[in-house]
């Protein structure tokens, strides 16, 4: 069962003396109780993306549906039933974790005990701090709690933008674990990030650039999909050593990777030659073949 | 507290009531090194920063910026230091040329300096057509590196970078880093946060905060072998899951 | 229904663990009623006047000394024509001029009575008022001495004449102004700044995603500044009465109505102040600049609507708390009733209809 369908759309904002294109041509579609990420940097259009789906904003051409509801005509329809958490929604400062919480609900004629079994593994990560106003919460609790508000009313697709942006490593992980734990309840999740190595977390993602969707594939498929072989290298004057490779004919791109820089040759070159290849241009200390990354992938196509 | 040292903090407190954000930390930072600058949310990096940067006064402890003593010359440290923030760079209402104006007016260049500044700066970006343009309608990448420049105006001895490449391209993300290489490569010492695991990676050492104290400094090479871990990512979720400070 | 209410309970968290500004929303009508009605209204010590003596005579002298003699006046200069008054005035040091007409004494010697006429500077009409008063009753004084010895008793007429400000504004009517002030300041730039805080924090984007109507959401924010405003009202009536000894001559229901009456006015500003704006620096500037000042200019409470250029007295029939200035002042001040104001009323709530109405539209359920 498709939960979203995005048609063709496409969305312009007139800004000073030009026009911004914020989406062009947008088409994908997202089944039921899938996890659906939008990969891509700020200025690539996710939230235009998120605001049109969430019915706060209209297309300028195309068609979208949430949960086979028309996003312009049925827009009350769909208010009902999406949960949304905006990306720089920082709740009520002044208002306790308990408060905000149950403002939520009853804004969408709930309560708590409704839906605990849904918000459980969340809220019980949060309770302690129940009587705290939320302006007093770390980064990581408010998300948290934010994620909660957002699931209060057993929504059937949540939406949510960057709730990850600004979260350090640690929650952020724990934020994706609690996601994934929601795909039980059959809930379709479509969520934002520009953190690469997220879109490894989902089922499918959609890498998104300048308004555009470069792919949209499983995050299997996309580093599948990259053709050359893929190389690893470190030496002992990395920066040194970038510069180097960088500028050699022979070498297609380098891109420092932690601790290693991901290299690819500009013509094929046989397994077993790559270490003297390498050694001809620069000195290097280890090289080592690797599966791509979602980065190296999304840095490919954005070359394209 | 050896003068080669670009920073260097020795028990480095602040209390806010009974809280103790920032608890007796003590490193030194060498000059023209790349230093990361970890910690998970309310570790009490930001606060630590702020001191450093003259911005906050510390509850106890000893500091050096840039040969100066923290207590008694602040305002000298504001002078060789650059700060560049992922929330506050740059005025988005101003052009480009207006923003280099004005900041190289702030650090007291002269009109002469400014000029050649602007010149080389916005070469070096390939930013001379846009020279004239708002800087809101620059993309984030750009106007991050813009906003990296623009701190680095005055060659302070040190520059501070809060998350600088939040939200930016893979692409723009690597350039980024070039601007830091090459900036430490002239003898500016860099002081860096980052979210970003695989950048933690390119610094020369690394301090991971956790409930205000350093836990663990050393070069990432170093680290990820105490900690036994294949990266950086893990070496930082290890110390970061000891955390106990309530939330 | 429940949703609604713990809507509002919620705004009522928002505006009471906001101590500051609460305590500035209440403190505020107290601190105005007070530097009102005591500071500007305090006595009036020494003030230069100007004496136009035609009769030079005993009984003039005697006046005249006594006028002296008083706390209140330092006589500055002798007029010698009534030609000399008018650029006495000008000259802007007196405040007061005290004309005394050609054979004071013998008129009143043989009429009984004799006229003195008091010309004062009514640009300030407090002060005006004050010094015509103590003016009057240093000749009553003077009269009432004279009359001890004698079987008839004379009168003297004194005849005040204000200029610049004929109709002598100003006084008490400050409580109705204030009252314009404050209900202005707590409905239109409240609501406003706390419906553009919610656009600012990103919470409004998912109240919009929600199923609750925006009407209630538009609803729920007003109340609490309804109610806040009412309780102003209240302690701004309590303090007029109690302590300035301002009486309520007319009916105190009629009152309570007009007031909530222009609270729904300003609540109506408010809400549409914050349909155009998206940040709560606009909202504030918009509600005093657009606001509260022309409510100050034109309800005809600081400076007089009669005495502006034609085209500015044609503005201020478009500001709301002129009309409402002029309903409380009718019943408050002169105790008029119903029928007295009822064209008033009425403009005042077509304003206000006129006004929600378009506010309710402006107000989006999408962005942008």
């Amino acid at each position: 069962m498709i939960a979203v369908k995005v048609n063709s759309v496409k969305k312009t904002f007139k800004a000073e003396k030009s026009v911004v294109t914020a989406l062009q041509q947008i088409n994908f579609e997202v089944s039921k109780g899938e996890l659906f990420g939008l990969i891509g940097p700020d200025g690539a259009g996710k939230t235009t993306l998120f605001r049109i789906l969430t019915t706060l904003m209209l297309a300028d051409e195309g068609a979208a549906s949430v949960d086979g509801f028309d996003v312009v005509r049925d827009y009350k329809e769909i208010r009902k039933r999406v949960g949304y958490m905006p990306g720089r929604f920082s709740l009520y400062q002044d208002l306790t974790v308990e408060e905000n919480l149950s403002f939520f609900a009853t804004l969408f004629n709930t309560s708590l005990e409704e839906n605990y079994d849904l918000v459980k593994a969340i809220y019980q990560q949060i309770e302690p701090f129940k009587k705290r106003r939320a302006g007093a919460l770390s980064g990581g609790m408010k998300q948290k709690l934010a994620l909660s508000c957002a699931l209060i009313h057993r929504p059937s697709v949540l939406f949510l933008d960057e709730p990850t942006t600004g979260v350090d490593a640690v929650s952020r992980k724990e934020f994706w674990e609690l996601l994934r734990d929601l795909q039980k309840h059959q809930i379709t999740i479509i969520v934002s990030t520009p953190y690469m190595d997220e879109a490894s977390l989902c089922d499918r993602v959609a890498l998104m650039q300048n308004g555009k969707i470069m792919e949209i594939n499983s995050p299997k498929g996309i580093t599948e999909n990259f053709k050359k072989p893929l190389w690893a290298v470190r030496g002992e004057n990395m920066y040194q050593l970038m510069q180097t490779l960088q500028a050699s004919e022979a070498i297609d791109s380098c891109y420092p990777f932690g601790q290693y820089h991901h290299v690819t040759f500009t013509h094929a070159i046989p397994d077993s030659q790559v270490a003297s290849e390498l050694a001809k241009i620069a000195s290097v200390v280890e090289v080592k073949r690797i599966p791509a990354t979602i980065e190296d992938c999304f840095m490919e196509l954005m070359r394209q | 507290m050896k003068e080669n040292f670009a920073i260097s903090v020795r028990e480095l407190t602040k209390r806010f009531n009974d809280f103790t954000a920032v608890n007796a930390i003590t490193f030194d930072v060498k000059q023209g090194e790349i230093f990361g600058f970890l910690g998970a949310n309310g570790a009490g990096k930001t606060t630590a920063m702020r001191m450093l940067c003259g911005l906050s006064f510390p509850t106890s402890g000893q500091a050096m910026v840039a040969g100066y003593d923290l207590y008694q010359d602040a305002e000298k440290i504001k002078k060789s230091i650059g700060y560049m923030s992922q929330k506050f760079s740059l005025y988005e209402d101003l052009t480009i040329r207006e923003n280099i104006r004005f900041y190289g007016g702030i650090y007291g260049l002269s009109d002469h300096e400014i000029k050649t500044k602007t010149e080389t700066l916005v070469h070096q970006l390939h930013l001379e057509e846009q020279l004239n343009k708002l800087v809101k309608s620059l993309p984030l990448g750009w106007k991050q590196k813009l906003s990296f420049s623009v701190a680095m105006i005055h060659q302070p001895k040190i520059v501070f970078l809060d998350e600088p490449t939040g939200g930016v391209d893979p692409v723009t993300r690597r350039e980024f880093w070039t601007l830091i290489y090459e900036a430490a490569s002239k003898g500016t010492t860099v002081f860096v946060t980052t979210h970003y695991m695989d950048e933690a990676e390119y610094c020369d050492r690394v301090s991971i905060m956790v409930d205000g104290r350093i836990d663990a400094l050393d070069t990432p090479l170093e680290l990820k072998r105490k900690f036994n871990a294949p990266s950086m990512e893990e070496v930082f979720v290890q110390l970061a899951r000891k955390a106990k400070r309530a939330e | 229904m429940k949703q609604f209410l713990f809507f509002i309970q919620k705004e009522f968290y928002h505006l009471l663990r906001d101590k500051r500004t609460l305590f500035i929303l209440f403190g505020m009508p107290v601190v105005q009623i007070v530097i009102f009605g005591f500071a500007l209204t305090n006595e009036v010590k020494n003030s230069r006047i100007a004496i136009l003596d035609q009769s030079k005579d005993e009984a003039t002298a005697s006046i005249i000394q006594q006028l002296e003699a008083s706390q209140y006046f330092d006589i500055e200069k002798n007029l010698q024509s009534e030609a000399d008054i008018e650029p006495a005035f000008r000259e802007g040091k007196i405040k007061l001029v005290v004309v005394f007409p050609s054979q004071f004494q013998s008129t009143l010697l043989h009429t009984n009575t004799a006229p003195i006429q008091l010309i004062a500077d009514a640009t300030d009409p407090n002060v005006a008022n004050t010094l015509t008063n103590y003016a009057s009753a240093i000749i009553l004084d003077y009269q009432n001495n004279i009359r001890g010895n004698q079987d008839f008793p004379y009168t003297i007429e004194t005849e005040m004449r204000m200029l610049y400000n004929p109709q002598m504004k100003g006084s008490y009517n400050f409580v109705p102004g204030v009252m314009a002030m404050v209900l202005m300041l707590v409905c239109a730039m409240m609501t406003s700044i706390s419906i553009v805080r919610e656009k600012e924090i990103g919470t409004m984007e998912v109240i919009l995603v929600s199923p609750m109507v925006p009407l209630r959401v538009v609803i729920a924010k007003m109340v609490p500044y309804l109610l806040l405003s009412m309780i102003n009202i209240g302690s701004i009536l309590v303090l007029s009465v109690f302590a300035l000894d301002v009486p309520i001559q007319g009916s105190l229901l009629l009152l309570v109505f007009e007031c909530f009456l222009f609270t729904i006015t300003s609540l109506a500003l408010g809400l549409f102040i914050s349909s155009v704006t998206n940040s709560q620096q606009t909202a504030m500037l918009i509600s005093l600049m657009g606001m509260f000042l022309p409510t100050i200019m034109f309800s005809g409470f600081m400076f007089p609507v009669e005495n502006m250029p034609l085209p500015l007295q044609v503005i201020s029939n478009v500001v709301p708390a002129k009309w409402f200035y002029y309903i409380v002042k009718a019943v408050m001040i002169k105790g008029l009733g119903f029928f007295s104001i009822w064209k008033e009323t009425l403009i005042l709530a077509g304003m206000t209809t006129v006004l929600m109405l378009i506010s309710i539209k402006k107000f989006k359920t999408r962005l942008e």
